[in-house]
């Protein structure tokens, strides 16, 4: 029997641990700093507005740990000592471990501003930042954001729902500009507007103002304005939480170095989520990825591993999902922000401008490459057969039918996608008779 | 916008506080016209009503003369109706007594006829011969003794025989005078106050009405239109639920419970005291039935007013989600058709009050003997509401319980999920999400089911046998026991009383016996389920947290699995609520309806791993 102490509570940490106990008997130890227990990180936003107490966002009722032998302690690891497999905590308290997995998750981006560590002026992504906004949000009339991507815009609608005013700073000129097709951007940008939001591209943070009390009172931008405000989000992505080990014999370069298994280059040290970075490229995606989605994966993925069954990070096609403000947004394999080499797409737009369709595909094979799709819910399994099956875009336009996910009663607008996209691109395509889409999906399998 | 609703809400509260004083207006006097046109129903002819009415008029002095604090207003008149019914019957016992009791002299006569010969004998001619020609007394012995005559039964003793009459007698003493009585129940008080109260209510219904019903319908009507404009563009908006003291468990959902506890309490068991209220929808249940409205119709009236304001509510806040608009809609539509409007019109053209959508065991005293009886005196129309109760049961519900899920009728065609989902939608979030609680809701539910099918066999056995007990179990008490707990404290007291604290289906999920039977067949014998979308769950919580059944919904969700579970009544809020588009309700073969079975899904390999 191993001891297996996992560093970080998150998804990734919290996914290892569940799947070490089901497929083996060892002794599992979480450490987390941040919380006691496990929670939904995505869903802290809900707790500031008021749709969900703090134990609801807890995926797990707190006797479940107990009850799956596993060990939670509440303290913050400050030092690792690999040669006698052993962690330091800042009270003093020594672990031993067999094996460790590093679920350190991120923190938010701060590019050197000055008076980037004043009061006031904090990201979104852990408990503490959410405990901050709420003893701030008492008092705050304005708040200004900064970095123009999800977080972003969920800090937005947080602040607006306490009757906080928003100036939203997006350095590109469209919302989350590097991920999104100019068409997406705009459709987005238009919506947060008409949510109140003070929204400007093109504009950047230069410099916090101190109020004289170590609290911010206002920004400057780089084109010279000033804007009085109480609070400023600082949303311009995370970067991995790995500052205390950098002394440490761990590779580290942005995140913990790892192979395609997960392995650092330490023996019996893993690194998952956040804090992870890849020594190659997996599957044509990015070195750092800092989704709940990859967390879960890489927490399935070393379980496997540890459990004995070796196992190469293999997350398969790339998904997401968001909401902003009240637009549900899904996206299945690759649509970049800009058309890659060979690639062609269709962009379809409801006339209210609030539902809209953007697919992508290869120019010379017909394989469909991607697809977003806007206040439309898609089936997830459907799509990922699809994108592994390298099916053409006429077999999933013809689809489309099937792979509608919208709750009964919604009214359907694949007839008038198929139009556009039959006009626009020369083809004939019909939709499928409506027949279930699980025959559909066993014919194909 | 913003004074619209704040004038909405203003306006609103006054009709509820209108509506509230209405009940203490008004004052009682007992005069002797009113006590005669009241009793005495033919007033041409001398007959018991006459009797009546005299003696409640002296019943009334009596009383004046033993109490000098008058009794004109609400309490103090409803604190001294039983005392002058009690003296009531006490002067009619002591008008009739004389003449129609059976008197000690009566008595001993019997006994020497009966003992006679040595022996004990006791028949029809022993008491004709004792009592000569007393007729009505000879009829009274004979209809209520007759058990007792020796030709079928022997007694071990003299002393035994006597015992045996002589408790007969002074309970058949006791009743004498049946037809002249009065009675203290909250019906027959409910009728005396409508008699002797004049009131605002009375003077003046239908200004009183619109001054209760009218202006809260008013006023919460522009409250919740003007939310399309403040609330902002349409998506779910569920900003400060659990900062607000109405939906948190704050003072006000307190004060909201108790001021529901208090008039179900009054409506159920002391519905006299509503008299003023019931005056007030006099004129709807003239228009619908033709007769004056009871405390029931009251009921009936109030919940269909609730429901489509609160349903005008759910058009609002669900505007963008066509299945919670159009569900709205058809279970209101139930509610004030199928609840409300064809039952009354049945008994304006003579045939029996029936709700056709209310099937048993949630229509607990379907099968009582008073019910099939009179259903079974109404003619055809009559033997067809029988057998369509019954089809409905044993043929309907499952049937469509197999192809939708309980959710065509739990949220799509009952009254109480109606209420539930209507009024009680901005308490959905309290259900409790634990895991003992979902244990508790298994035992409770299923132990209703059986108590509820256990109290109809006896109810058949005796309607069948007419036998008033089965091994000792009354059959009356244990009609009296379900009801009394489960339809009235259960589904009425805490299920929709509760709603401020416990949630707005406590009910649905903890007592009621259809439900259960449903949640049998959905669990194992339907196409319905609640599909999760691969692995796009971000494990946030908000279905589980707006599942008004307390199901922990995220648990399967993040797993990639389905949800099946019996006491989902496929509200559809689960789905709406997901922020990635993680839920649909979707009814398909039942093969592989559980989803990804496995306990595991590993992201999109999840697959692979689990095939």
């Amino acid at each position: 029997m191993e001891k297996i102490v996992i560093i970080g509570n998150g998804i990734a940490g919290i996914t290892a641990a569940r799947h070490i106990r089901k497929n083996s008997n060892n002794e599992i130890v979480v450490i987390s700093a941040e919380t006691e227990y496990f929670f939904s990180r995505t869903a802290l936003m809900y707790v500031f507005m008021g749709h969900m107490r703090f134990e609801d966002i807890k995926p797990y009722e707190d006797w479940f740990w107990e009850k799956n032998r596993i060990d939670l302690i509440f303290n913050r690891v400050e030092k690792i000592i690999p040669e006698s497999k052993m962690l330091v905590c800042t009270d003093g308290l020594e672990i031993n471990y067999t094996k460790l997995i590093l679920a350190l998750g991120a923190k938010s981006n701060k590019f050197g501003w000055p008076g980037q560590d004043l009061k006031g002026v904090q990201g979104l992504y852990s408990y503490q930042d959410l405990t901050d906004l709420e003893e701030r949000a008492k008092t705050a009339k304005h708040a200004v954001i900064v970095g123009g991507g999800l977080i972003g815009v969920e800090l937005a609608e947080m602040l607006l729902s306490r009757g906080i005013k928003v100036t939203f700073l997006v350095r590109e000129d469209r919302f989350w500009g590097n991920i999104l097709p100019k068409e997406e951007g705009s459709l987005i940008s238009r919506h947060i507007k008409k949510h109140h939001v003070d929204l400007r591209f093109n504009e950047e943070l230069s410099e916090i103002i101190d109020d004289g009390a170590g609290h911010v009172k206002a920004i400057r931008t780089k084109k010279g304005e000033l804007i009085e405000c109480q609070i400023v989000g600082l949303t311009a992505g995370v970067s991995p939480n790995v500052d205390f080990l950098k002394n440490s014999a761990l590779e580290i370069n942005r995140g913990i170095k790892v192979n395609a298994f997960l392995e650092t280059n330490l023996p019996g040290v893993y690194a998952i989520g956040d804090c992870a970075e890849f020594d190659q490229s997996i599957n044509g995606r990015r070195p750092i990825e800092q989704v709940w989605y990859t967390g879960r994966i890489m927490g399935e993925t070393v379980a496997q591993t540890i459990c004995g069954n070796r196992m190469a990070y293999n997350p398969g096609p790339w998904f997401n999902s968001a909401k902003f403000f009240d637009i549900e947004y899904q996206t299945y394999g690759w649509v970049m922000a800009n058309l890659q080499p060979g690639e062609i797409d269709f962009y379809w737009e409801h006339e209210k401008g609030e539902i809209a369709m953007h697919v992508v595909w290869d120019k010379e094979s017909n394989v469909f490459k991607g697809i977003n799709v806007f206040g439309i819910r898609m089936r997830h399994e459907l799509f990922n057969n699809w994108l592994i099956k390298q099916a053409t875009v006429d077999d999933v336009m013809a689809g489309l039918n099937h792979a509608n996910f919208d709750p009964e009663f919604f009214k359907h607008h694949e007839q008038n996608i198929i139009a556009a996209f039959n006009s626009k691109t020369g083809k004939n395509i019909v939709l499928q008779p409506k027949s279930w889409w699980r025959t559909i999906l066993n014919q194909k399998a | 916008m913003k004074n619209v609703r704040r004038i909405g809400f203003f306006v609103f509260l006054l009709g509820i506080l209108l509506f509230t004083a209405n009940i203490f207006l008004g004052s009682y006097k007992i005069t002797p016209d009113l006590v005669r046109a009241h009793f005495d129903t033919s007033p041409e002819s001398l007959d018991a009503g006459d009797t009546i009415a005299n003696v409640f008029n002296d019943a009334t002095v009596v009383y004046s003369a033993q109490n000098s604090a008058p009794f004109s207003d609400l309490i103090s008149f409803n604190a001294a109706l039983p005392k002058i019914i009690e003296i009531h019957n006490g002067l009619i016992r002591d008008l009739v007594y004389d003449v129609a009791a059976i008197s000690e002299f009566d008595l001993a006569s019997i006994y020497s006829f009966s003992l006679e010969n040595e022996a004990i004998t006791y028949s029809e001619d022993i008491i004709r011969n004792a009592l000569g020609a007393q007729e009505s007394k000879i009829k009274m012995l004979v209809d209520n003794t007759n058990w007792m005559y020796t030709d079928s039964k022997s007694y071990a003793s003299v002393d035994e025989f006597k015992g045996v009459l002589n408790d007969k007698v002074a309970e058949l003493n006791q009743d004498i005078g049946g037809a002249y009585r009065l009675y203290d129940d909250g019906e027959s008080l409910l009728a005396l106050n409508k008699v002797f109260i004049t009131s605002p209510a009375n003077s003046n219904t239908l200004l009183w009405l619109f001054l209760t019903f009218g202006l809260a319908v008013i006023g919460s009507i522009a409250y919740n239109l003007a939310n399309i404009k403040l609330l902002g563009p349409a998506g779910i908006k569920n900003d400060g639920i659990y900062r607000d003291a109405i939906s948190s468990r704050g003072w006000i959902a307190w004060v909201v419970m108790f001021y529901l506890v208090t008039f179900y309490v009054f409506l159920y068991f002391y519905p006299q005291y509503l008299v003023n209220n019931i005056i007030l929808v006099n004129p709807v249940s003239q228009l619908l039935s033709g007769n004056p409205a009871g405390q029931w119709f009251l009921y009936g009236f109030m919940y269909c007013v609730a429901m489509t304001v609160m349903a005008v509510r759910m058009w609002v806040k669900y505007r963008h989600n066509a299945y919670q608009v159009v569900r709205t809609t058809v279970v209101l539509f139930f509610q004030i058709a199928f609840a409300f409007i064809i039952p009354e019109l049945l008994v304006r053209f003579n045939m029996p009050y029936y709700d056709f959508k209310n099937a048993w065991p949630l229509d607990y005293d379907y099968f009582f003997d008073w019910n099939i009886e009179n259903l079974m005196a109404s003619g055809n129309v009559g033997i067809f509401m029988l057998f369509w109760g019954i089809i409905l049961t044993a043929l309907i519900v499952p049937i469509m319980v197999y192809f939708f899920g309980k959710r065509w009728y739990c949220s799509w065609v009952c009254g109480c999920g109606g209420l539930a989902e209507t009024l009680g939608d901005p308490y959905r979030q309290l259900s409790n999400k634990k895991m003992w609680a979902w244990k508790l809701e298994r035992w409770l539910i299923h132990g209703v089911l059986v108590f509820a099918i256990l109290m109809t066999a006896l109810t058949l056995y005796s309607f069948f046998t007419g036998a008033t007990s089965m091994l000792g179990v009354q059959t009356y008490t244990i009609q009296k026991t379900y009801g009394f707990l489960i339809g009235s404290i259960f589904s009425g007291v805490i299920g929709t009383g509760f709603y401020p604290i416990f949630g707005n289906r406590t009910w649905c999920r903890f007592g009621c016996p259809l439900a259960a039977y449903m949640g049998l067949v959905q669990r194992f014998k339907s196409r319905f389920r609640i599909t999760t979308n691969g692995g796009q769950c971000i494990s946030c919580g908000n279905c589980s947290t707006y599942c008004e059944q307390g199901i922990d919904v995220r648990a399967y969700a993040q797993k990639g699995q389905n949800i099946i579970r019996s006491s989902c009544v496929g509200c559809g809020v689960c789905s709406a609520v997901c922020p990635r588009g993680v839920l649909k309700l979707e009814n398909g073969p039942e093969q592989g309806r559980f989803g990804n079975e496995g306990p595991i899904v590993l992201g999109n390999n999840g697959f692979e791993l689990n095939p």
